[in-house]
C-alpha cells in the first residue's frame, strides 16, 4: 500500500496538493488536459542552429514561459564542425535526465521520503557508422541507454529503488524515447 | 413482444454468481423480482472461456450467500464445468427466478423507476440490478489493423485451445492473468511464442506453505473497502495477478515461462510495414512488478509477526524476473512466421443497452459501491473492486449482495 499522507516536515519544493487537485479536475475536464508543447528551431551556420521555447497552449488557453530558453545545438570538432553547442542527442540525454529527477523529487514528497541529494548520470551509447550510412545494419539512433541515480534520502534502499522506478512510470521523456511515436514532417 | 409490461420490484439483469446471490438477498428480504439472463445460468462462464482455464480463487472460497463448495478438494481450483455447475446448482438451491435465454434490449428511466425491454416481455420496476459483469467484450487496441492480414488475429474470448491454431509462431500480448496462462499452454504445445509484457501484477501462487488468496484475506487486503483504497481508479483497473489454478499448485510467472523457452517483450508499442515495435520500459515494469510483490510478502510477514500466526512456513522471496538483455524492440510478423496474435488486453463491459446517461467519457458506470450516481434505484455489482477488494472475485458477492439489498430495499421503502 502506498502513502498518501505527506507528512508536513518532508519538503522537497514540490507542491503536491496542487498537483493532486489538478489530476481530479482534468479527470472531470479532460479537455482542458490538452496540452500542444511547442519549439522553435533556426538554423545559423554549419550544424550550428538555436531553438527557442516561449510559449504552450494547455487548460484551454494559450502560456507564456516567464522568459523565453534557448538551446544552441551543433556537432562537435571531430565531426568537423565548430562545437558551438551540445549535440542533439546531449539535449536528448538532458531531457530524460531532467524529466526522470524532476519525478523523482515529485513522487518523493507524494510519498513523504526527503531528498538530500540527487544526482543523475546519463549515457547513450551509439555506433555513428548508422547516421553515417555506412552501414545499414546499424540504426542512427542510441542503441542502448543507461541511467544511474545517486541519492541521497531519508529511505530505504528498497524505497529508493521504488521511487526511480515510479519515476520512469509518470515521465513523459522516458516514454517518448521508449515508445513509437508518429510523427509528421511538412514543408511549408 | 408482448404489449402489456410486468411489474415487478426490482429486475436483476444477469445470472452469474453477482446476481445470484442479489436474487438471493432480495428472496431474503421478500422482495419481489425477477433475474433475466441472456443465454444459461452462468452464461459467460460457459461460453466465453478457454478449455483449460480453472477458477483462480481455492475452492473454499467459492462461498455464495446460502452456499458454499461442499466438495473434498477445498484447496483445489474449479474447471470451467465446475464452475458452471457450482453457479446452476446455487440458480436451483435458492430457487432464483431466473429468465433464461431473455435478452435485455434497453433500459430506461420511466415515471416509476425503470422499464426493461427484452427479447420477450418488457418489465416496468422501481429497481434495476446490473449483474451482467465487467468482461463482456474484448478490448483489441487500434494497432490491431496494422497486423498483416495473412496473420490470424483472435482475442482470449474465442480462443478455446493450442489446437486450433496454426503451428507456426504466436504472439501474445498483454501479461495478466490471460495472457501468461495462454502463453504458458501455447508454449507447451510447441509453439514458439512471444510474450508482450507492459505493466502486470506478480504473485507467487503459494506463500510460506498458504495460498496467497489465503493471505490476502488473513492480513485483511481483501476486506479493504473502496473508500479505504488508496487508489480506487487504479485498483478498479489493475491487470489480474499472474495466477493460475493447476491441480499441482504451480507458480506462474516471467520467469517460469522464460524457462519454457518464451520470449519476453516490452508492451507493444505499434506494428508499422508489418514489423511489430516493442517498448523500451521492459526493466522497468518487471522492477515495479517485483519491487510490489516483495511489498506485499513483507505485508504478509508482517501481519503473520503481529499476529502471532506460527502455523506456516519460513518467509523466502522470489527470484527476481530474469529481463532478456538486449530486449528485442522489433519483430517482423510475416518474416518470424507469427502465424496468430492474441489481443489478451483487457476486457470491457457492454452497456449498449443501458439507456439511463450513467456512464463516464470512458463509458463505465459512475458508481460508488455499487450504488448507482444520478439513477435512484440502480445498481451495479459483479465489478472489481466495487465494494472491496474481495468484490473481484466470486466470494466478494456475499458481503456485496447484503449491503446492496439493504440500500435497495430502503429505496423500496422510500419510493
Amino acid at each position: 500500500m502506498t502513502t498518501t499522507e505527506t507528512p508536513n516536515n518532508v519538503d522537497n519544493g514540490v507542491n503536491t496538493a496542487a498537483l493532486l487537485g489538478a489530476r481530479e479536475q482534468l479527470s472531470a475536464a479532460p479537455e482542458a488536459a490538452e496540452f500542444i508543447w511547442r519549439a522553435s528551431c533556426s538554423w545559423v551556420h554549419g550544424t550550428f542552429s538555436t531553438t527557442t521555447v516561449d510559449g504552450f497552449s494547455g487548460l484551454g488557453t494559450d502560456h507564456h514561459h516567464k522568459t523565453q530558453y534557448t538551446f544552441d545545438a551543433d556537432h562537435p570538432e571531430c565531426f568537423a564542425s565548430e562545437d558551438r553547442g551540445a549535440t542533439p542527442t546531449e539535449i536528448l540525454l538532458a531531457a530524460l535526465a531532467s524529466c526522470l529527477t524532476g519525478g523523482v523529487a515529485s513522487v518523493a514528497q507524494h510519498r513523504g521520503i526527503q531528498l538530500r541529494s540527487v544526482t543523475a548520470k546519463v549515457e547513450g551509447t551509439m555506433n555513428v557508422l548508422g547516421i553515417l550510412g555506412a552501414d545499414p545494419d546499424i540504426r542512427n539512433g542510441f542503441s542502448d541507454i543507461t541511467v544511474r541515480f545517486d541519492i541521497d534520502a531519508d529511505a530505504s534502499p528498497e524505497d529508493i529503488q521504488a521511487l526511480v522506478a515510479q519515476s520512469q512510470k509518470r515521465s513523459a521523456v522516458y516514454d517518448i524515447v521508449t515508445n513509437p511515436t508518429s510523427i509528421t514532417v511538412g514543408v511549408v | 413482444m408482448s404489449a402489456t409490461p410486468v411489474h415487478v420490484s426490482a429486475v436483476i439483469i444477469g445470472a452469474g454468481h453477482a446476481g445470484l446471490a442479489m436474487s438471493r438477498r432480495l428472496s431474503e428480504r421478500s422482495i419481489d423480482h425477477v433475474v433475466l439472463e441472456r443465454g444459461e445460468v452462468a452464461n459467460s462462464w460457459r461460453t466465453e472461456r478457454w478449455d483449460s482455464l480453472r477458477l483462480l480463487t481455492p475452492n473454499w472460497q467459492s462461498q455464495l450467500p446460502g452456499m458454499g463448495y461442499s466438495g473434498d478438494d477445498p484447496d483445489g481450483y474449479m474447471t470451467m464445468s465446475e464452475v458452471t455447475e457450482f453457479i446452476t446448482t446455487y440458480a436451483t438451491t435458492i430457487s432464483a427466478p431466473v429468465h433464461t435465454h431473455t435478452t435485455v434490449t434497453s433500459v430506461r428511466a420511466s415515471e416509476s423507476g425503470y422499464t426493461v425491454q427484452t427479447d420477450h416481455e418488457t418489465w416496468t420496476c422501481a429497481s434495476v440490478v446490473i449483474a451482467s459483469g465487467g468482461s463482456n467484450l474484448a478490448n483489441v487496441p487500434a494497432i490491431a489493423a496494422a497486423v498483416p492480414a495473412t496473420i490470424t488475429t483472435i482475442t482470449p474470448m474465442t480462443y478455446r485451445s493450442p489446437d486450433a491454431l496454426a503451428e507456426n509462431g504466436v504472439l501474445v500480448v498483454g501479461a495478466s492473468a490471460t495472457g501468461v496462462q495462454l502463453a504458458d499452454e501455447i508454449r507447451r504445445s510447441g509453439r514458439p511464442v512471444i510474450l508482450s509484457v507492459g505493466e502486470h501484477v506478480r504473485m507467487p501462487r503459494s506463500y510460506r506453505g498458504r495460498d496467497v488468496l489465503w493471505w490476502m484475506d488473513a492480513a485483511g487486503i481483501s476486506d479493504e473497502r473502496h473508500d479505504e483504497v488508496d487508489d480506487l481508479v487504479r485498483a478498479r483497473h489493475l491487470p489480474s495477478p499472474q495466477l493460475i489454478g493447476t491441480p499441482e499448485h504451480r507458480t506462474i510467472d516471467l520467469n517460469t515461462l522464460t524457462d519454457l523457452g518464451v520470449e519476453i517483450v516490452g508492451r507493444l508499442g505499434r506494428v508499422m510495414d508489418g514489423v511489430a515495435q516493442f517498448s523500451g520500459s521492459l526493466a522497468n515494469v518487471c522492477l515495479m512488478a517485483d519491487l510490489k510483490m516483495n511489498r506485499l510478502l513483507q505485508n504478509f510477514d508482517d501481519w503473520a509477526e503481529t499476529t502471532g500466526c506460527s502455523d506456516i512456513g519460513p518467509k523466502h522471496r522470489s527470484e527476481s524476473t530474469r529481463v532478456p538483455a538486449p530486449t528485442r524492440l522489433e519483430l517482423d510478423l510475416v518474416a518470424n512466421d507469427i502465424g496468430t496474435v492474441i489481443w489478451a488486453t483487457g476486457y470491457r463491459p457492454d452497456y449498449s443497452w443501458l439507456d439511463v446517461p450513467v456512464l463516464d467519457n470512458k463509458g463505465r458506470i459512475r458508481h460508488i459501491g455499487g450504488v448507482v450516481d444520478d439513477a435512484p434505484g440502480m445498481y451495479v455489482t459483479g465489478l472489481n473492486v466495487l465494494r472491496r477488494r474481495r468484490s473481484s472475485y466470486i466470494h466478494g458477492a456475499a458481503a456485496d449482495s447484503e449491503e446492496l439489498s439493504e440500500r435497495l430495499e430502503h429505496h423500496l421503502a422510500r419510493a
